[in-house]
């Protein structure tokens, strides 16, 4: 930053307010909102008139009327993008460690229908899996959604991961052998502690996309079995017919933007870049 | 520690390409060969077969008496330096030097692994960096982290794969000596595959030079030089690399650029009915008639030559002569420069002559060198035509003899200190 003149530096600092402001202002909008009052979603102002956390015991505390909508999905929510995500990423970490290590026919077949998966579009296979989920009772379940999330976190975790062997040198492991280890043992002990942070970053692009989903979601659901959250929230309703349910809705909004915020902090520290130097000459 | 053999040991890849055409090897036990050869000569594929990271398509190799072709790599025994090192780095110094005791698991105990990684890094003066990791390392500190991670487990044998080529040529001179100096103590049966010379000949008890997949020969170092089997072996080893003319013989004489030279007995058994040969004269066979005594200059040869280019070291003078050669040997030269890793544009006469020598760029300089001193090489073959069997016996065995003589004093260096600290542990109950 040293060699930029002060023009340059005001013109850095401008840019930065006004991205910061574009996409920080949704949120914070949203944030605003979950505090307002009822009567105070109408004021037109950005601050709440009146703060309060009516919002957040609707659908967290006992007794709140979207208590029983929200907490369960809430529950799904954590447990099917977990799944889908550790399921995702241990496949990946195999069929990408063979992509990158070994020549055997069908490796370019395996990464085009990949990428092929990851590109289709997710509506049109929302209706035929609809149709076949019900008939082998997958309806409604965990596994009905687990399955379909998988199909979107693969294969960018086997692209993101195979980049990230590719990477790492053959020789530690063939070292690793000479030195005494089995190929598994090589593989856990020299390739996998250095493909951490590769793999963490893969988990946690996966875990977004499996969190994020909406339309799986709210096609393959009808309960509170499996209902994940984005689809939960479409069903909110206010506290009559006249009245609209935005502070819930912006409340639980929040809420499940934490644990992402909370995933993103814990692993941000593991995400530790350069640490293959030394291997070979550096 | 053990003997290797490799016999008629052969390398296909899946694409067709042979890379070792049937190498026969028999490697002693405590024994320090090197594997030599321009880039290609499938000196490293060679080295991976041994250690059991390639497949071998053809042959047989054993480690002792045991055939090991179909072993996986960690039931080979065998520990190996990679070029780039190949250190663990999420691991410290030390977990890299004791990984694979590590492995053998239930072998070790803690005491014992923690008793024999000190005593590797006290050899290789690594007790100051136990605790640091790889990536803050210096190449050779890296370097010595191989070895000790080589060295920690006491293997059958260690394989080393150009292992200095990754150094600036000081610290190299100077791992080189360390290299020798740990081989020498240890007395463990070392392959060591390089594609330096000095590496070579400064290391080796024995040297095997490969060309294109193919053992050429096998010998001391010495043997290697002086009595080389064919063109390419004499090309390879030393440098400047030897010069080679084309001979014409005429009579009892045989013509080479600038010069005539009598054929006498030797020279006239090894030329036989033969009408050109290739003659191969090392550099340092020449002489400046200035600085030579009168008495040496006996029996040789003196010649005029116009000096193109010289190059003074502070210990030695190379002056470039360039000269014609022959079209019937031209393409036999022009191959062996390729096979070399060689791009000569020209062809020139380098001569090494004493410093003191007031040979400057573009003199006329008077040279000297004895008729003794030439290779005789025939020209379709590159057989060497002068090679003397004995001569190269009575060498293989005198390298023989100071490879005994040093193995015993490795052994008894070895029973003294076992002495001693039997004598301290003694002393330390008493």
């Amino acid at each position: 930053m040293g060699g930029m003149s002060t023009k340059q530096r005001i013109g850095w600092v401008v840019i930065t307010v006004v991205v910061l402001l574009w996409s920080l202002f949704p949120v914070v909008s949203i944030l605003m909102t979950s505090f307002k009052t009822q009567a105070g979603l109408f004021s037109g102002k950005f601050l709440p008139p009146e703060w309060t956390w009516e919002n957040y015991a609707t659908i967290l505390a006992p007794g709140g009327s979207a208590q029983d909508l929200f907490l369960p999905s809430l529950r799904n929510s954590i447990g099917i993008s977990l799944i889908s995500t550790v399921v995702a990423v241990v496949l990946a970490t195999f069929c990408a460690y063979a992509i990158a290590r070994l020549d055997f026919r069908g490796k370019k077949l395996i990464l085009t229908t990949a990428l092929a998966v990851s590109v289709f579009p997710v509506v049109s296979i929302v209706t035929p899996l609809f149709n076949l989920w019900r008939s082998i009772g997958l309806y409604d379940t965990w596994p009905g959604l687990i399955i379909p999330y998988l199909s979107l976190t693969l294969p960018i975790s086997i692209w993101t991961l195979a980049a990230f062997f590719r990477q790492i040198p053959w020789e530690l492991e063939q070292a690793a052998q000479v030195d005494g280890a089995t190929p598994f043992q090589a593989f856990r002990k020299a390739v996998v502690p250095l493909a951490a942070p590769g793999v963490f970053t893969t988990a946690i692009i996966a875990f977004f996309i499996a969190w994020n989903d909406f339309v799986y979601g709210i096609s393959l659901t009808s309960t509170s079995a499996a209902r994940p959250v984005p689809a939960a929230l479409s069903f909110f309703t206010g506290a009559s017919q006249f009245e609209e349910p935005t502070g819930a809705i912006s409340a639980a909004a929040i809420v499940v933007t934490v644990p992402i915020v909370i995933v993103v902090l814990i692993f941000q520290r593991r995400i530790v870049s350069g640490l293959t130097q030394g291997a070979v000459k550096g | 520690m053990a003997s290797i053999s490799l016999d008629h040991v052969v390398k296909t890849y899946p694409d067709g390409f042979t890379a070792v055409k049937g190498v026969s090897l028999d490697i002693a036990d405590g024994e320090f060969v090197i594997l030599v050869g321009p880039s290609g000569c499938g000196k490293s594929t060679l080295l991976r077969m041994i250690v059991g990271l390639e497949d071998i398509t053809d042959g047989e190799l054993r480690i002792g008496e045991k055939v090991v072709n179909d072993l996986a790599p960690r039931d080979r025994d065998l520990a190996m330096v990679f070029q780039n090192y190949a250190l663990y780095p999420h691991l410290t110094v030390y977990e890299n030097i004791a990984f694979p005791l590590r492995l053998a698991r239930g072998q070790f105990s803690d005491s014992e692994v923690d008793e024999r990684v000190r005593r590797a890094s006290a050899l290789l003066e690594l007790d100051e960096h136990l605790e640091r990791k790889p990536a803050n390392l210096s190449g050779g500190q890296r370097q010595r982290v191989a070895m000790g991670r080589a060295i920690v487990r006491q293997a059958k044998a260690f394989l080393f794969d150009e292992p200095l080529s990754n150094l600036d040529a000081k610290l190299r001179g100077q791992m080189r000596t360390e290299i020798a100096r740990l081989q020498r103590n240890l007395a463990t049966t070392t392959v060591y595959v390089t594609h330096d010379q000095t590496e070579a000949m400064t290391l080796g008890d024995r040297v095997a030079v490969l060309r294109r997949g193919e053992l050429q020969q096998v010998a001391s170092p010495r043997g290697l030089y002086d009595q080389p089997v064919n063109l390419f072996v004499a090309g390879f080893i030393g440098s400047p690399p030897m010069n080679f003319l084309p001979g014409i013989v005429e009579g009892d004489r045989i013509r080479l650029p600038l010069v005539d030279v009598p054929l006498d007995d030797r020279l006239r058994t090894a030329v036989g009915e033969r009408e050109i040969v290739i003659v191969g004269i090392r550099p340092d066979a020449y002489e400046d008639v200035d600085t030579l005594e009168p008495h040496k200059a006996e029996g040789g040869v003196r010649f005029e030559a116009d000096v193109d280019v010289t190059e003074w070291l502070g210990e030695v003078l190379y002056a470039y002569v360039p000269f014609e050669t022959h079209d019937a040997v031209r393409e036999k030269l022009a191959e062996l420069d390729r096979d070399l890793d060689g791009e000569g544009m020209r062809t020139q006469l380098v001569v090494t002559l004493d410093s003191m020598s007031t040979v400057r760029a573009g003199d006329a300089a008077e040279l000297w060198f004895h008729p003794d001193s030439m290779h005789i090489f025939d020209a379709e073959t590159g057989d060497s035509l002068t090679r003397d069997e004995d001569r190269a016996a009575e060498l293989e065995e005198e390298a023989k003899e100071q490879r005994r003589r040093a193995l015993e004093r490795a052994k008894r260096r070895a029973e003294r200190e076992a002495q001693a600290a039997a004598d301290g542990e003694e002393r330390a109950s008493a």
